[in-house]
């Protein structure tokens, strides 16, 4: 789902340290990147994809369709509008700090262009055994029927490599990001997976701040047939405490971990205690 | 990052918005003299406490004064009072004021829409958030455009929605219209006024404010950096900040090292599934190197209440063998006496397990399982 091995994926920000590490890397995947950017890299290569000093060029050189983003969170709003502003239908942004009143423009401008989003602050997605668009390490996947998008990195992988070890492999793993405002809301990546034919279950992991997970869990109950598993980080968290992701706080009383598993639960979702419940809940849910 | 009152307002003074200048003090006599200047011979002056927290009328913090010896007096009592665990240092006296109506104005992210939003209420000078839950009604919203801002006929509006007098809708609007611009210029995370008063004589003040920033803006705002109040920090917080690691103090006694955010939460909640307490959020962040890790021990070691560490490291682009160099390395630079119970999954986290064996400590597999073992360490459940 939103990438296979026909994605022709550029790298924004390819010659960094991150960029070029992370490109190596999903290459070995099997990722297929045909470009990065860089202004001033024209003529580079980056674990054999050549660099371009526009998004323009390396779209005309090389029909990329989806691109990522390594870029400094001060560098990277603008990334995002040559991306979009390009034709890139799907823009993976990795990048972590970025102001929050630099994301509300950019939101609304990659919406008005009819672009998709994912991040930033996350770890990107991937298709197992086709295409990793992202920083997860790829090897704790397999491919299988479960769809699973979450707000945080390490604790997707957690949840991942239980499933896997379970005999439950991914039809996609999406991680949305844990800042305030960000491209794709679960509602957006829940929507999806319905939609997807190979997608037989969905796994959401949410956490503490914001109400993305009660709006969620309206759109499970009214719109998702799939059986769906939650897993909610933060039960004990403290309010008025940012807990590591910028959006991950409790305020005015709002965003408990506690009123999300009473909405997730009230929509006829499963919700684990702990990660390593995730899949028994899961087969439970399945009827496997 | 949260300021006080009297730097809110200095803001919103230098943004344009009509304050009720006071001026701070630190001392009884500070107080006696502010409130002489600001004409407590013949008038009242009101005497505020400076703290990062909100309920500071219920609990005593806000008070009048007659009279300069009076304000010495009011002072002497709110100067070092605790406010739900914040003590005071400072009071802000500012002249009395003759209020007429009170509203509530104030300026946020809308998470949802994923915009601006402003918002107000003839309900001011209460618990804003109260005023959400039990009357939302009361409560009338715009949201700012993302490209073009917020427009003068939606401040309007929102005074018109509010019963605001025709003829005084201009003046709420240019102070809604400027509390919307010093969010944006300063980017703030919140600009409130509460509440923003009409006078008996038909002026437009803003009788208190209250500001947060966004941290990851901070760097193109140096001055704001100025306005930090490090007594109203957690030292081993700033430190941490400081040390690129994400730190929260908790009050149990099971300290946890964790890399990632929705990871160091899960960890805590599954130390409390299994009967203990978490005595801190920790994120080693990206890397998990010896540096790192040896920072991380001495935070969470510097905490008298630890009776036990858990270390949940998931390898992915940290690799397991690092992190098991960097544990080792820092129990070399670090003294720890408590018992700590390290679990390590996923990138090279076999060869990470041996290094740890070798070093005469056992990693478990999951979490878990290592939540289970730390509180056993830890001496038990809590009561």
């Amino acid at each position: 789902m939103l990438i296979d091995r026909e994605t022709r994926l550029l790298v924004q920000g390819i010659t960094g340290r991150e960029g070029s590490f992370h490109t190596q890397q999903m290459v070995e995947y099997g990722t297929n990147v045909v470009g990065g950017v860089t202004p001033g890299g024209r003529g580079k290569t980056v674990a054999g994809a050549p660099v371009f000093d526009t998004v323009a060029e390396a779209i005309a050189e090389t029909g990329a369709n989806a691109s990522i983003i390594y870029v400094p969170a001060r560098f990277a709003p603008d990334a995002i509008f040559e991306a979009v502003d390009n034709g890139i239908p799907f823009v993976v942004c990795i990048t972590e700090g970025i102001p929050v009143n630099d994301m509300v423009p950019v939101f609304a401008h990659v919406k008005a262009k009819g672009a998709r989003l994912l991040g930033p602050n996350c770890p990107g997605l991937i298709t197992p055994g086709q295409a990793k668009v992202g920083i997860m390490p790829g090897f704790i996947h397999a491919p299988g029927p479960v769809g699973l998008v979450s707000r945080s990195g390490t604790l997707t992988y957690e949840v991942v490599d239980a499933l896997t070890r379970a005999g439950l492999g991914q039809t996609t793993a999406v991680g949305i990001g844990g800042d305030p405002v960000i491209g794709t809301s679960f509602v957006d990546a829940l929507e999806l997976f319905q939609a997807d034919p190979a997608t037989e279950a969905i796994v959401l992991i949410g956490e503490i701040g914001g109400t993305d997970e009660e709006d969620a869990a309206r759109f499970i109950q009214e719109r998702v047939t799939k059986p769906t598993v939650g897993f909610i980080a933060g039960r004990t968290a403290p309010p008025g405490k940012r807990m590591g992701h910028a959006g991950a706080i409790i305020s005015g009383g709002a965003g408990t971990a506690a009123e999300k598993v009473a909405a997730l639960e009230a929509a006829g979702v499963r919700v684990a205690e702990s990660p390593f419940q995730v899949p028994d809940l899961l087969r439970s849910a399945m009827g496997r | 990052m949260d300021v006080h009152e009297y730097q809110a307002a200095e803001l919103l003074a230098r943004h344009g918005i009509p304050t009720n200048a006071g001026r701070v003090a630190t001392t009884p006599d500070e107080a006696a003299a502010a409130a002489r200047d600001l004409g407590a011979d013949s008038g009242t002056v009101a005497i505020k406490a400076q703290v990062h927290t909100g309920g500071r009328g219920k609990a005593g913090g806000i008070k009048l004064a007659r009279s300069p010896e009076d304000a010495a007096e009011q002072a002497g009592a709110i100067l070092g009072m605790d406010i739900r665990g914040h003590t005071v240092n400072r009071v802000l006296v500012v002249p009395g004021v003759d209020i007429g109506q009170e509203f509530y104005l104030g300026v946020v992210l809308d998470r949802p829409n994923r915009r601006i939003l402003v918002m107000a209420s003839a309900e001011g000078g209460v618990d804003i958030e109260e005023v959400a839950r039990e009357r939302p009604e009361k409560i009338v919203r715009r949201l700012a455009d993302p490209a073009l801002g917020f427009h003068a006929y939606q401040a309007r509006e929102l005074g018109f929605a509010l019963g605001v007098p025709a003829d005084k809708v201009a003046g709420f609007a240019g102070v809604a219209t400027r509390l919307y611009k010093t969010y944006v210029a300063e980017d703030a995370s919140l600009a409130e006024i509460n509440p923003l008063v009409l006078t008996k004589g038909g002026d437009w003040l803003a009788l208190d404010a209250k500001m947060s920033f966004d941290d990851n803006a901070l760097f193109r705002h140096p001055g704001l950096e100025d306005l930090r109040d490090p007594a109203e920090e957690n030292a081993t917080e700033v430190e941490a900040r400081r040390g690129g690691i994400s730190f929260v103090k908790l009050d149990g006694t099971i300290g946890c090292i964790v890399n990632g955010a929705g990871l160091a939460m899960a960890t805590m909640d599954a130390v409390k599934l299994h009967g203990g307490e978490p005595a801190n959020f920790l994120d080693v962040g990206g890397g998990a190197s010896a540096d790192q890790v040896a920072k991380a021990f001495a935070l969470v070691t510097a905490d008298p209440n630890v009776r036990a560490i858990l270390i949940n490291i998931f390898g992915g682009i940290t690799r397991g063998d690092v992190v098991a160099q960097g544990i080792r390395d820092a129990l070399g630079r670090v003294e720890v006496t408590v018992p700590i119970v390290v679990r390590l999954a996923g990138t090279n986290a076999d060869e990470g397990k041996r290094l740890l064996a070798e070093a005469g400590m056992t990693a478990v597999d999951t979490m878990d399982e290592a939540a289970a073992q730390v509180v056993a360490a830890a001496g038990g459940q809590d009561s």
